[in-house]
């Protein structure tokens, strides 16, 4: 066989996890979900929103990282991953930052 | 094998002298094709991050004009359905990362099990969705033709008696931003049982085995992206401003 071929070959034997990885990532998730509904019931102000959205992207990260695979894809599919997350933050940001910015856009008023 | 021949034209060898059947023609080997696979739907899920990134972004910018009408709208939700959605959501992700393991591993029957128990799961989601839907589109004390309703041609998700009527109009764009995310959330949902129904019915055929289980493992990067979306979907729905 060619050698580039046999190398192709030997890839394919894929990283198979273990069940109780995800088992254990199950119970991550829920308990961040019990967690995040405790915390939106505490007055932390500001933070409230910090603070969900924060549990919220550690739980997306472990379903794309374990339930999905990601940590044991290949190069080309986690540089997927990143670039959507990263074409996502612009969506936001350059959003954001005009409606943040410019006073005079102030919020619309709404007919009652 | 002719077709092998036109395959490989730079003079190697097919990987496997018997190809497996479903072995492509223009990929060496299953796990390329598996790759690519993977790859294409990673794609399709980042079109998928920018199709919902537009609504998340509505969200953001008139949570931040009329902070009170999504506080007081979020209230109106029912938290302890969407706590136990997310629990099943969460639960079918499990189920079906399991089914894809016992691909791996080549246990049949439990394949088939794990994808019915995701089957039911999914189903639950949409019941419990089903009711939200029902009880705040067709509330029990409508006022006929009451100021503040969302829909006033249709009275939909009346406000007219109660709390929310000082920040009626800020409660219906909550409200409609609402129904289109979890809408397309539940959408999303519909589309991915009639994937899963699909699945099942190869499964129970006993098409996937150890080499070869790409249509599981792509269905459960596209159930698993469906999953994420509702993880983020319920704080920034049915958890603003619960402190009170």
């Amino acid at each position: 066989m060619d050698p580039q071929l046999a190398r192709v070959e030997e890839h394919e034997h894929e990283h198979i996890v273990p069940r109780s990885l995800y088992y254990a990532v199950f119970a991550a998730l829920m308990v961040l979900t019990a967690v995040t509904v405790g915390a939106a019931f505490v007055d932390l102000g500001v933070l409230n929103v910090g603070v969900a959205l924060g549990i919220a992207v550690v739980k997306a990260a472990l379903v794309v990282l374990f339930f999905m695979h990601v940590k044991y894809s290949s190069r080309l599919v986690q540089l997927v991953v990143l670039a959507s997350i990263f074409w996502l933050l612009i969506l936001f940001l350059i959003t954001l930052s005009d409606y943040v910015t410019r006073g005079w856009m102030a919020a619309p008023q709404l007919v009652r | 094998m002719p077709d092998g021949a036109l395959a490989h034209p730079a003079g190697h060898p097919p990987a496997h002298a018997a190809a497996h059947p479903r072995l492509q023609h223009h990929f060496d080997t299953l796990g390329q094709q598996k790759d690519a696979a993977s790859l294409g739907m990673w794609v399709f899920i980042a079109q998928e991050i920018m199709f919902f990134g537009g609504m998340f972004t509505a969200y953001m910018v008139f949570r931040m004009w009329y902070p009170a009408g999504f506080a007081a709208a979020s209230n109106e939700l029912d938290i302890v359905l969407g706590g136990i959605n997310t629990a099943v959501l969460i639960g079918s992700s499990l189920t079906v990362a399991m089914a894809v393991h016992a691909s791996q591993e080549g246990r049949q029957r439990q394949i088939v099990w794990y994808l019915v128990a995701t089957l039911v799961l999914g189903v639950v989601f949409l019941v419990i969705k089903y009711f939200e839907y029902t009880a705040k589109l067709f509330p029990h004390h409508l006022h006929a033709g009451g100021e503040g309703v969302l829909f006033p041609a249709v009275g939909w998700f009346d406000v007219g008696a109660t709390p929310l009527a000082a920040v009626a109009p800020e409660v219906r764009i909550f409200m409609v931003i609402y129904f289109a995310l979890t809408g397309m959330h539940a959408l999303h949902m519909v589309v991915g049982i009639g994937i899963l129904l699909v699945i099942l019915w190869m499964a129970r055929r006993g098409a996937f085995t150890p080499k070869w289980y790409t249509p599981v493992e792509i269905f459960g990067l596209y159930w698993h992206f469906v999953d994420i979306i509702w993880i983020f979907l319920f704080p920034l729905l049915y958890l603003v401003n619960r402190h009170h």
